[in-house]
């Protein structure tokens, strides 16, 4: 108490409130979660999509750590980012803000990138010894071989074709899909060491792995083989089908179809059979469909660019005769299941040729006298391993049940591989957990732009009636960044900072360096919730505290 | 101006120009009859480049104005306020706090009476009411002290982290014209050191000040608060010794006793009323009283040692207040009687010089003469309070 | 291509490289990896000064414990650190301060419950008179302590202009004593002392005590109003504010769940509403003229921000009392009108905040 000490307002000396655990008076303690992106649980190919746009938000290095994302899973983007329905942006939940993010487009933009900038795989794994035989070089069949090859199985593939790549080549159209982005994405995969027999059709497959010595197998032979209707009067008329149109068409054959072309059949190989059509010189093609606009089966974006592209449509009508020159049209109505009705009201359309798009079945002959098979609607049915009733054989893609999508086929490929590569070791791949999904309702709009999506510029309608040349153009670097950008991170922390600001109690930790995850300190969290209310992505949960 | 002169000047100049010489830093005031000629010269003298980079602040009340002088002092400027009246009584939050906080702040009080009625006059009522608000609290006699209490007052509250009033009467003292002389200012600054806060806010070594303190410690800090008051009994008389010792003149100190040590009767008063007294005693001396006075000049913190030793040996003891505690009489007896305790002096509390009365020789001749009860009320206007009870 | 949209045009409009706009939470969110290290918020940055540390002892999910931090620490970074406050009495100053433990990390000081304007005025006073003057400081209380008991200093320190920052953290209302009604209770509100009995619907209709505005017509350099729902824009302007010298005043919205009666994890969201709603316009005035104002983007009914608060309960029980909740709809759509808050859009406003930004990094 000696006069010349502190005065006594500050005798007691003050000491810091870090001696105060407010962590005592929480009840619910706040929890960073991964839950599952709508986008990546809508998608076939089995993609990271929010973790590749991540790395691709950042610009630059970025899109490598993107394009490499991507291909751990699927490794044809620039294929994919071209011919892709992409479901994803269906489920996107930015389509409940403004409007769904533009994935494909992103994912084809890093496929050309690493195409343009010669960016390779990383190097297969040790070799294992095993040898790996694939029947066709479609979609799944490439997206397996990739992924076996990576983990040091050595493949070959078989491919009845002269050249690889299954309907992406045969049956999709090159202003679709342009070649020498086909080409080169296959080109990479067999960089790999996958070894490509073409022109190698399978005949009796038992015999065939017996003399390669192949430890399993993997059928992905595809439907290649055209549905046909019988039309009466049919043999006067010019009648083709689609998929031999198409694969004409891809080994550079000009068939002849006259002016007025008529296509028959509502998906979208009717779709890319008109547009090849108007391209060859038919002044008005005309799709023929017996159900409504609505039902059918063509993705919505082909309807619309065959609609841009002058494309006509008849529907709620069947070819029901042919005749030289001439169809006769019956009417449908639908009837309350929503099945198609003849009306018995009937109108004439001229036509110098069809073209039937009627749908397609798989080619199955090779597994005739293969024990322990099992068909069924004309495809072969398959366990959860993707394996066949006969042991070591596998089998995905369109032969399989499915949706007969080129993403799903690279899922299958994908999904075969792991469980190939699981059986050769005498193992089982479990089914994966399921994650919660994230849905809009935890996402916090405010804190997004509001920013409409870029869309691919698209070549001018009319130049595009009359080449094959790519019709849709991908996205330049800003605005393929913009859009990466646009990505909500559903249920995933993409580091914004804001529950590290958000928090009264300063108890967010941040990492010292970017993507490295926050933590809580529960010394002093009181559990208000702040961080969670406020994180832009819901990637925050408040769990209850045990007491 | 010729500062060492001896010089016929107004009280309010004269503490200015001391208060001056102490080099304050922050001047924050608000305008109130009878302290606005003090603050209106340290103005002039500021502004007229004599005070250096001294702020000088004209606030919206007194309220701010001490609140202004809290900041800055906490801030670590030597800081001067001065009010008076009503004025200190609209600072009263504030005063507690400043106490509390310990900071060295110096205010004159210009002592005037408190409304209603308003009055601004001069007694010590307002001083008297803020007596337990943790300030120190001096009574100057006349102006050459009023002065050089300013010069100690710095000295004591910095060395003690305490705020201190200067009380002057207000008129009295701050309106009269007596010869005062005014240190150099190079004598001030060997007698009184810059300010060394020992508590300062610095954003180099942050420190909370003003803290929350519950039961657990809020008897702990009154009770180092009053320590800290205590220990002015032996800074007081000790600064006010240097000061002697370099000014050649008493100032300031515990108490100030005026032919006491054979007197019958003693006459405990503060502030300028000791100047009349002291004449009156001389001529009762002169004609055989055994009077004589003591003149408190520290009534905060009260000394109740030197009040005893001073009184210990009258008679009897009439305490001259000017301030009343309505229902109770006198302010300072109280303490006074404790001082006496135990020795059966009588004491009788004498109120006088109420807003403004005169208190002339006549008044205190008789009081000395007179068989005085418990409380007198001086020069009493019989005839008005009969007046208004019968009305 | 018309999906290209307001934005891009807007854009190419400004001839700037399109830099940040392409950041996908904008401004936002409080920081982010994808945004130039200078253009981060100071509460992204995992140094920050923290001016009130953890430990403290707010109420959970406190608007008022966010709102200092957020204003300090960006006034602390632009006053590199040389930076003393002046704390009116108030729940920020008794959170913070019980005995043995103080959660300040500055120079701090509290005085009285009326007086902060005051000590601030007397802190910088002798900063000055020791030509400390790269010394800045700020005085800061709750609407009690600015609005009503320390109005008296706070007009006086905006008059004589004196070199103070003053922050007034309102959540309308005596909080720390119970929730009382102070002048900056919004009318309709329930508060202890305006209870919905009989035929009272809460605190009264007038013409309130809007501080800013009154603020404005002392001609003061600088004074903003903002909220603990957009940080980039407080850290703005208590950055600009700390560009001026003389008084400047900046009004921060940070909702209270005690007095409030809504959830822990709801101040931000409710401080967003009173702002998207029109109730709390959120704008800045330089030398007592508005000069920007923060548009609403997403524009809300009044009913949505009330709603969640129990204070207003009373408004929507039973038969509710749709004509005060018109009352308060035409008070808001008032304030749209008044300080134009519809226009400019979101867009205007994030690229000139970005804008003034990069500005005042590059200390243009």
């Amino acid at each position: 108490m000696a006069v010349n000490g502190k005065p006594f307002a500050i005798t007691l000396e003050v000491g810091s409130s870090l001696a105060n655990r407010t962590g005592d008076w929480r009840t619910e303690r706040p929890v960073y979660v991964h839950n599952l992106p709508p986008c990546n649980h809508a998608c076939p190919a089995l993609e990271d999509i929010q973790g590749w746009l991540y790395e691709a938000e950042a610009g630059g290095d970025g899109y490598e750590r993107a394009w490499r994302h991507i291909v751990a899973a699927n490794p044809i983007p620039a294929i994919m980012g071209r011919i892709c329905y992409h479901p994803c942006e269906s489920e996107c939940n930015r389509a409940q803000l403004d409007e769904a993010v533009g994935i494909n487009s992103v994912e084809r933009f890093l496929g050309d990138e690493a195409l343009k900038r010669g960016w390779e795989f990383a190097k297969p794994a040790a070799p294992t010894g095993k040898r790996v035989l694939v029947v066709g070089s479609g979609p799944s069949g490439l997206s397996l071989a990739y992924h076996l090859a990576l983990r040091g199985h050595h493949v070959t593939i078989r491919e009845q074709a002269k050249q690889a790549g299954g309907m992406m080549r045969y049956g999709i159209p090159s202003y679709r899909l342009p070649r020498d982005i086909l080409d080169g994405e296959i080109a990479r995969i067999l960089s790999l060491g996958v070894e490509l027999e073409c022109d190698a059709r399978v005949e009796e497959l038992e015999g065939a792995i017996r003399e390669g010595g192949f430890d399993a197998t993997f059928l992905a032979v595809g439907a290649h083989i055209a549905k046909h209707a019988e039309i009466p009067g049919g043999a006067a008329s010019h009648i083709i089908d689609a998929v031999k149109l198409l694969h004409g068409l891809a080994e550079e054959e000009k068939p002849q179809l006259g002016r007025r072309v008529v296509v028959y059949g509502g998906g979208n190989t009717a779709l890319d059979a008109a547009r090849s059509a108007k391209r060859l010189g038919a002044a008005d093609p005309v799709i023929v469909y017996r159900r409504t606009r609505e039902r059918m089966p063509a993705h919505p974006s082909e309807l619309e660019e065959a609609e841009a592209e002058g494309i006509a449509f008849r529907w709620l009508s069947t070819i029901a005769e042919a005749g030289p020159g001439q169809l006769r049209i019956e009417k449908m109505a639908l009837d309350e299941k929503g099945f198609p009705q003849p009306t018995g009201e009937f109108e004439d359309l001229p036509a110098d040729s069809v073209v039937l798009a009627l749908g397609q079945d798989a080619d199955l002959r090779l597994l005739e006298g293969v024990s322990g098979i099992e068909i069924e609607d004309h495809v072969v049915r398959v366990d959860d391993q993707m394996m066949t009733g006969h042991a070591g054989l596998f089998a995905g893609g369109d032969m399989v049940p499915s949706e007969r999508t080129a993403a799903i086929a690279i899922g299958h490929g994908a999904r075969a591989a792991r469980c190939i590569d699981a059986w050769l070791r005498h193992e089982y791949v479990p089914v994966d957990p399921p994650r919660k999904l994230a849905g809009f309702a935890e996402v916090n709009p405010w804190y997004y732009s509001d920013a409409p999506r870029r869309v691919r510029p698209q070549l001018e309608d009319v130049r595009r009636q009359s080449t094959f040349e790519e019709v849709v153009k991908g996205l330049d670097d800003d605005s393929a960044l913009f859009e990466a950008r646009r990505c909500l991170s559903c249920g995933n922390c993409f580091s914004c900072d804001n529950c590290f600001g958000v928090c009264p109690d300063n108890a967010v930790i941040k990492p010292g360096a970017d993507g490295e995850l926050y933590s809580f300190d529960l010394d002093y969290c009181k559990g208000c919730g702040l961080c969670a209310a406020e994180c832009p992505c819901g990637a925050i949960e408040m769990v209850p505290e045990e007491i | 101006m010729p500062a060492t002169l001896r010089k016929q000047v107004e009280g309010s100049q004269a503490m200015a120009e001391a208060i001056a010489r102490c080099r304050p830093e922050v001047v924050c005031a608000y305008p109130i009859t009878p302290q606005t000629h003090i603050v209106e010269a340290v103005s002039r003298i500021a502004r007229a480049g004599r005070l250096g980079t001294c702020e000088v602040i004209n606030v919206e009340s007194e309220f701010a104005a001490l609140s202004v002088s809290i900041g800055s002092s906490a801030a670590g400027a030597r800081t001067y306020t001065a009010t008076a009246s009503q004025g200190l009584l609209f600072m009263c939050e504030a005063l507690f706090n400043a106490s509390g906080l310990g900071l060295p702040i110096v205010m004159t009080v210009a002592n005037r009476a408190l409304g209603a009625p308003i009055n601004i006059w001069n007694d010590q009522s307002d001083s008297m009411a803020m007596r337990d608000s943790g300030w120190l609290q001096l009574y100057a006699i006349d102006n050459q002290e009023a002065a050089d209490l300013h010069i100690q007052a710095f000295k004591i509250a910095e060395e003690l982290s305490l705020p201190i009033m200067v009380c002057v009467d207000g008129f009295v003292l701050t309106h009269a014209m007596e010869p005062v002389e005014v240190p150099e200012a190079e004598a001030v600054d060997a007698f009184l050191p810059p300010f060394a806060p020992r508590q300062v806010l610095d954003p180099d070594d942050p420190y909370t000040i003003g803290a929350m303190v519950g039961p657990e410690a809020f008897t702990e800090v009154r009770y180092l608060q009053h320590v800290q008051q205590l220990a002015a009994l032996e800074v007081i008389p000790r600064v006010a010794a240097e000061f002697e010792a370099q000014f050649g003149r008493r100032a300031g100190g515990l108490v100030e006793p005026y032919r006491s040590e054979d007197a019958e009767t003693i006459v405990l008063a503060l502030g300028s009323v000791n100047g009349t007294l002291q004449e009156v005693i001389d001529e009762q001396r002169e004609q055989g009283a055994a009077v004589g006075s003591v003149a408190l000049k520290s009534y905060r913190p009260f000394p109740f040692h030197a009040v005893r030793e001073a009184l210990g040996h009258a008679q009897r003891v009439i305490v001259l207040e000017r301030a009343l505690a309505p229902g109770i009489g006198g302010v300072v007896v109280a303490d006074v009687e404790r001082a006496l305790a135990g020795l059966g002096i009588p004491t009788h509390t004498v109120i006088a010089g109420l807003g403004g009365r005169a208190i002339t020789r006549r008044s205190l001749r008789e009081m000395l003469a007179a068989d005085l009860g418990d409380l007198h009320f001086l020069d009493l206007r019989t005839d008005v309070i009969e007046k208004e009870l019968t009305r | 291509m018309s999906a290209n949209g307001g934005k891009s045009e807007r854009h190419e409009l400004s001839g700037q490289p399109q830099k940040v706009a392409f950041y996908q939470t904008g401004t936002f969110a409080v920081g982010g990896r994808l945004l130039d290290e200078e253009l981060r918020s100071v509460q992204s940055d995992p140094e920050r000064a923290n001016a009130i540390t953890k430990g403290h002892r707010a109420c959970q999910g406190c608007g008022e414990a966010l709102g200092a931090r957020y204003a300090l620490d960006a006034a602390l970074r632009a006053a590199d650190g040389q930076l003393i406050v002046a704390n009116a009495t108030g729940c920020l100053e008794v959170f913070s301060t019980p005995y043995p433990e103080s959660s300040w990390r500055m120079a701090w000081i509290h005085s009285l419950f009326g007086n902060a304007p005051a000590v601030a005025t007397g802190i910088a006073a002798a900063m000055r008179a020791k030509g400390r003057t790269d010394v800045r400081v700020i005085g800061q209380g709750g609407d009690g302590g600015t609005v009503d008991i320390g109005f008296g200093c706070l007009s006086g320190m905006f008059e004589r202009n004196d070199d103070v920052l003053y922050i007034c953290y309102d959540n309308q209302g005596y909080m720390n004593t119970g929730v009382q009604r102070s002048g900056a209770t919004p009318p309709a509100a329930r508060t202890a002392t305006t209870e919905p009995i009989g035929q009272h619907a809460g605190n009264q209709f007038g013409q309130g005590k809007n501080v800013p505005l009154i603020a404005m017509a002392h001609e003061i350099p600088y004074v903003a109003t903002a909220t603990v729902a957009e940080l980039r824009d407080l850290e703005h302007k208590v950055t600009r504010a700390m560009e001026y010298r003389g008084a400047r005043y900046i009004h921060v919205l940070v909702p209270c769940p005690l007095g409030w009666g809504s959830a822990t994890n709801e101040a931000v969201r409710l401080a967003r509403l009173a702002k998207e709603s029109g109730l709390f316009p959120v704008f800045e005035a330089v030398g007592g003229a508005v000069t920007s104002v923060s548009p609403i983007r997403h524009k809300v009914p009044v009913e949505e921000y009330l709603r969640p608060q129990k204070r207003f309960a009373h408004l929507f029980a039973g038969d509710g009392m749709p004509e005060i909740v018109e009352r308060l709809q035409a008070h808001a759509d008032r304030n749209i009108a008044r300080f134009g808050l519809l226009d400019g859009g979101e867009e205007a406003r994030e690229l000139d905040l970005l804008d003034a930004l990069a500005l005042a990094e590059r200390g243009v």
